[in-house]
């Protein structure tokens, strides 16, 4: 960890002097030809690539209304510029998301609009070379579709539609990056993006029950493939594996408990993620997503609930209805589908958990807002609920809260530094500087008002804290997840 | 990018973890261990060995916790916590030692 300059924390995040170029080497490891075939994208680097990039960018700009606003209405007004969280860690000015968007909108207004193809000097319009799509490889890979640039652009210009365009075009001429396409293959292969078999599920899952009986007394279970269930359970497979998300998984499996929930997980569709989105395939996210209908219509439940992932929330509640909805099969009752913060919020409402907030008493915790969850979706009934939802429940299972700089919360949150389909080890200098802002407003509650632990909501950001807290000389252990505070405040067997 | 054990070449991919599980061995781990600025003590081969019988039974790494509970019972209950794996493999038990112990990297939001 030694070689990457990790920034200073300061009082406030500077906006950089600009370093151009800072980044332009960084680029992740390429998908093989086998991760590609898996997922029917072309091998390597297609012999007519320069033929099919512009095809596929015309089809994508023709077959989307919002791409072809995104791309034509940016005025370059420079609101956008320090706003983005990589931008602020890496200084260098092609982070500025008008910067990394320009890199597609100078080659969409080269082949696609009247001025560009006729006088290409005057409008900033090139060719598309070799050297563009390098680039295009490098810094759309330096963008975590979090949208918090989207929030302070007067357009509302959608700057992740763009990386997400640019992505899927890659792919298409046989440029995929190696993290999210290999993933993506053992989710249709092995069921999860950990390649995590059905034995192992079972396995863990066994030694968990064993693990939460030993420290509690009381026999909880995590059940797998129940037909008849009242939910199916779709959470991140790191739930099953990493820490601290595995606690939070032992957080639901206590309140499904004392709420007499019956739950099931799926062998099948044992992942929450869908990165497809990161890779903008909307073929591909169907196809993801499909595997969730499919398990629920086998497995008779009435309700399905979302575990602590962000993108997978988004993708649930923002895109399931046209991928595979109407989820008419679900119980009307209920939201469909339901995020397992909307759960506990509607149980500790209505009495159903006893809680002793004191279990929590040697914490003082803060919240962060994951993006997709903060900027793409809503949690319960009112406005603004995915911001106020999980705040209910952690306060209500923990006596001290606080919050972080206005201007880092909310839809104003910063990425984790790993989103998007970047929380890869060959991306670590990006990940270290990118998570800049957040761990500045982490620092100063930490300092200011003895801050001890950052819940979160999503795998990837638990994941990317754990790994990043470390370099800026803060403990690895202060992020948990959400549920691990519930599961740790539940007063079992109160209540049976 | 290759290890060399007894005059073979032992491919690996790009980040270092072998190609073709079946090239392991435990010269290999020792020089995959050095290459990470490691020396394996019998500790280390503890956390190895595990890796591969759970590898062998179930085709994945275990999950942390089952590591750091296997760990635990094996070496001691003040071991088996994730500091110590952590001191152990500052890369972390997961990837870190997944390479050593010849396994294909844990992928995922981990």
């Amino acid at each position: 960890m030694s070689d990457i300059e990790v920034p200073v924390l300061q009082d406030y995040v500077p906006t950089p002097e600009l370093h151009v170029g800072a980044m332009a080497g960084l680029k992740p490891f390429k998908a093989s030809p086998e991760h590609q075939a898996a997922l029917g994208f072309p091998g390597t680097l297609v012999d007519d690539w320069k033929d099919v990039a512009i095809r596929r960018l015309g089809e994508l700009v023709e077959g989307s209304r919002a791409l072809r606003v995104y791309l034509d209405s940016c005025v370059k007004c420079g609101a956008c510029t320090d706003k983005c969280h990589y931008f602020l860690g890496t200084a260098d000015p092609r982070n500025m998301p008008v910067a990394r968007q320009d890199l597609l909108r100078k080659v969409y207004r080269r082949y696609y609009t009247w001025a560009g193809r006729l006088f290409p000097w005057l409008v900033g319009a090139t060719d598309l070379t070799e050297q563009v799509l390098d680039d295009w490889y490098s810094y759309y890979h330096q963008c975590s579709q979090c949208r918090r640039c989207s929030v302070y652009c007067p357009f509302g210009i959608d700057t992740a539609e763009v990386s997400m365009a640019a992505r899927e075009i890659l792919d298409s001429v046989g440029v995929g990056q190696k993290y999210c396409n290999e993933i993506l293959g053992k989710v249709h292969k092995i069921g999860n993006n950990l390649g995590l078999p059905e034995p192992a599920l079972r396995n863990t899952l066994e030694g968990l029950e064993e693990d939460v009986k030993e420290a509690t007394g009381v026999d909880i279970r995590f059940p797998v493939d129940v037909v008849g269930a009242e939910v199916l359970l779709i959470t991140p497979s790191a739930d099953f594996f990493a820490e601290p998300h595995i606690d939070g998984l032992i957080g639901y499996a206590k309140v499904f408990h004392q709420a007499g929930i019956s739950w099931t997980v799926s062998s099948q569709a044992s992942e929450a993620a869908n990165f497809a989105m990161f890779i903008g395939s909307r073929e591909q996210m169907q196809k993801v997503a499909q595997r969730v209908r499919d398990a629920a219509i086998a497995l008779k439940v009435k309700r399905i609930v979302i575990g602590e992932c962000g993108h997978a929330w988004r993708v649930a509640y923002a895109f399931w209805s046209t991928l595979i909805g109407p989820l008419d099969f679900l119980d009307p009752r209920y939201p469909r589908p339901q995020h397992i913060c909307e759960l506990t919020e509607g149980l500790i409402a209505r009495g159903a958990l006893k809680l002793d907030p004191s279990a929590n008493d040697d914490k003082v915790v803060t919240f962060h807002d994951s993006c997709n969850v903060a900027r793409a979706t809503r949690m319960g009934d009112r406005p603004g609920g995915q911001f106020t939802v999980p705040r209910s429940v952690i306060r209500s299972v923990c006596a001290h809260f606080v919050d972080m700089d206005p201007a880092t919360i909310g839809d104003r949150t910063f990425c984790c530094g790993g989103g998007g389909g970047l929380l890869t080890d060959d991306l670590m200098e990006l990940r270290v500087k990118g998570a800049l802002p957040r761990l500045q407003a982490l620092n100063t509650v930490v300092q200011d008002k003895k801050v001890t632990h950052m819940a979160a909501i999503c795998a990837i950001c638990k994941t990317q804290f754990s790994k990043v807290l470390p370099y800026y000389g803060l403990p690895r252990e202060m992020v948990v997840s959400v549920h691990q505070l519930v599961g740790d405040a539940i007063v079992l067997g109160a209540k049976e | 990018m290759a290890y060399e054990v007894d005059g073979k070449t032992i491919t690996v991919d790009e980040e270092g973890y072998i190609v073709n599980l079946a090239d392991w061995s435990e010269p290999l781990a020792a020089i995959i261990a050095k290459s990470e600025g490691l020396e394996m003590t019998p500790n280390h081969w503890e956390v190895v060995n595990f890796l591969r019988e759970y590898y062998n039974e179930f085709q994945i790494a275990p999950a942390v916790r089952v590591l750091t509970k296997a760990i635990g019972k094996k070496l001691g209950p003040d071991k088996g916590n994730n500091k110590y794996l952590y001191d152990l493999f500052p890369y972390g038990p997961a990837k870190q030692a997944c390479k050593i112990a010849g396994l294909p990297k844990p992928t995922g939001c981990i």
